[in-house]
């Protein structure tokens, strides 16, 4: 039963994570469409934004490891 | 540049392997007999699975010790899972095809009785323990209590001579735990010391699948740099032709676009430590990505590589912190006083947790990606009913291929990704520690 639960855990934790990184994703793709000049920048923010929101999914999905 | 970038992957090889030996085989063990746990990860021959098939089971187990034989299957259904994990895990030799391994070193260092040292063909295939030493799901383990030298085990059947039971521990989950049987008496199999298994009575310094993985991983690197190097020597001032011009293009990538913009003019002291764990990463996840002999081990799947890596990034962001960076998280400027009390130990916290995130992120990618692939490669073996019914095998084949080709595509782009994202936190995280004090923006920091 925990191991179930602990699933479910990790599913929601991904739901969060999915959001997030979509909407980095889609708004670094809005900002390289209005500047494709600064698509280097843009690319290593929206890397290190996305990181930081899995970087949080990540530690959620590994405490679930441990439940 | 390229020299000192070698001896510094050498270092940090260095240094993971001994982690690694000393924590024997991270990740899960397998836990039970299936067809395909006596395959490489990958492609899986029709035929084989046919072959194998009949013996796969889930062994369900209670706590009873009596007799020393696995209890009856309860059902012939395909498990994928224990396959799934065997693969991830690491072994200490390399199955190539059917009855056919790769030996590797084994070092096997018993509190009691000292060093065991041999290749993994001594084990005759699990069929023989040296000095209470068996080689059990192709990974060395203990069994107490056997007797010194080479002794027969007893088969189990056909070809095992291991088997798990299930058992619940004190908190009530369920463990597997391993036994072999001589002469008709069981005794229960001991894994190496690990993070988790601290108080097991011997250590494991074999050369495992991973680690000759690592080594592989040195010594391509270390030609290609060395091949690299002598080509700018011998053509200076010249456009780079073959090797040298491959290597340029992640080269200068990692200084334009990683260090450069993270760490700024202070980049140079650090490139070798951002290149090295760039290509070390990207070799080890190239190299798991192969299905066959040489690759196909999860060296960046295993927690303790990355948790050296991650030490590593953690030492050097600490002991390159100037007292900006220190002043920023105890008592940061331009902050009033009661959120500097609530803000210090946060910041304190995130010392830990960049670095932890770092490791996690790296094997929970890479792990997923093989276990994705694994998945897919189990399809066929759960429409086939285990090998059972060909025409499902086919169908199986029919869906699984393609998957896995893409996923094998996808987990490509994930290896150069990963080992980029980690060269780049690895960087930032530097670069704050490095970072000069400026009087116009203290009070954003």
């Amino acid at each position: 039963m925990t191991g179930t639960l602990a699933a479910v855990g990790a599913g929601l934790a991904v739901i969060g994570a999915g959001i997030g990184i979509g909407q980095i994703g889609g708004k670094a793709m809005e900002a390289i469409a209005r500047q494709p000049e600064a698509v280097g920048d843009i690319r290593t923010n929206m890397l290190i934004a996305a990181a930081l929101v899995e970087g949080a999914a990540l530690a959620t999905i590994v405490l679930s490891f441990f439940v | 540049m390229s020299l000192k970038s070698f001896l510094y992957s050498c270092l940090l090889s260095t240094l993971a392997v001994t982690t690694l030996s000393a924590q024997g085989h991270d990740t899960h063990s397998p836990a039970q007999h299936s067809p395909a746990t006596t395959e490489q990860h990958g492609q899986q021959p029709q035929g084989e699975a046919a072959s194998h098939g009949a013996d796969a089971h889930a062994a369900e187990g209670h706590a009873a010790h009596a007799g020393c034989h696995p209890e009856e299957k309860k059902s012939d259904k395909y498990d994928p899972v224990p396959a799934v994990m065997h693969h991830i895990g690491d072994a200490n030799h390399f199955h190539i095809i059917g009855d056919l391994h790769f030996p590797l070193p084994v070092f096997a260092y018993d509190m009691e009785n000292g060093l065991t040292a041999g290749l993994s063909t001594m084990f005759h295939h699990g069929a023989k323990a040296v000095n209470g030493f068996v080689l059990a799901h192709d990974v060395v383990r203990k069994a107490k209590g056997l007797p010194m030298g080479e002794v027969d085990l007893d088969e189990i059947h056909d070809g095992h001579y291991s088997f798990v039971k299930e058992e619940l521990n004190a908190k009530g989950k369920k463990e597997d735990h391993h036994f072999v049987s001589y002469k008709g008496q069981c005794y229960e199999l001991e894994e190496s010391r690990k993070l988790t298994n601290l108080e097991s009575s011997w250590i494991d310094f074999s050369i495992t699948k991973n680690v000759f993985t690592m080594l592989m991983a040195l010594l391509v690197i270390g030609l290609a740099f060395f091949k690299t190097a002598n080509y700018y020597k011998n053509n200076p001032n010249k456009a780079p032709k073959g090797i040298a011009n491959l290597m340029e293009v992640f080269v200068t990538f990692i200084r334009d676009d990683v260090a450069k913009p993270s760490i700024g003019p202070k980049y140079e002291k650090y490139m070798t430590l951002l290149m090295s764990i760039f290509f070390f990463i990207l070799f080890n996840n190239l190299f798991g990505l192969i299905p066959f002999f040489p690759g196909g081990a999860n060296v960046m799947g295993n927690i303790s590589s990355t948790i050296i890596l991650a030490v590593i990034v953690f030492i050097v962001v600490t002991l390159s912190g100037n007292k900006n960076y220190w002043q920023h998280i105890f008592w940061m400027p331009g902050v009033p006083l009661p959120i500097k009390i609530l803000m210090a130990p946060i910041e304190f916290a995130s010392i830990f947790i960049k670095p932890f995130t770092l490791l996690i992120r790296l094997f929970a990618n890479i792990t997923a990606g093989h276990v994705i692939i694994l998945t897919f490669v189990s399809l066929i073996f759960i429409f086939g009913n285990a090998g059972q019914s060909v025409g499902g095998s086919a169908g199986g084949s029919l869906m699984a291929i393609p998957f896995v080709a893409f996923m094998n595509i996808l987990e490509i782009l994930v290896a150069f990704l990963q080992a980029f994202i980690f060269t780049l936190l690895s960087a930032l995280y530097i670069g704050g520690a490095v970072e000069e004090h400026h009087h116009d923006e203290a009070a954003h920091h």
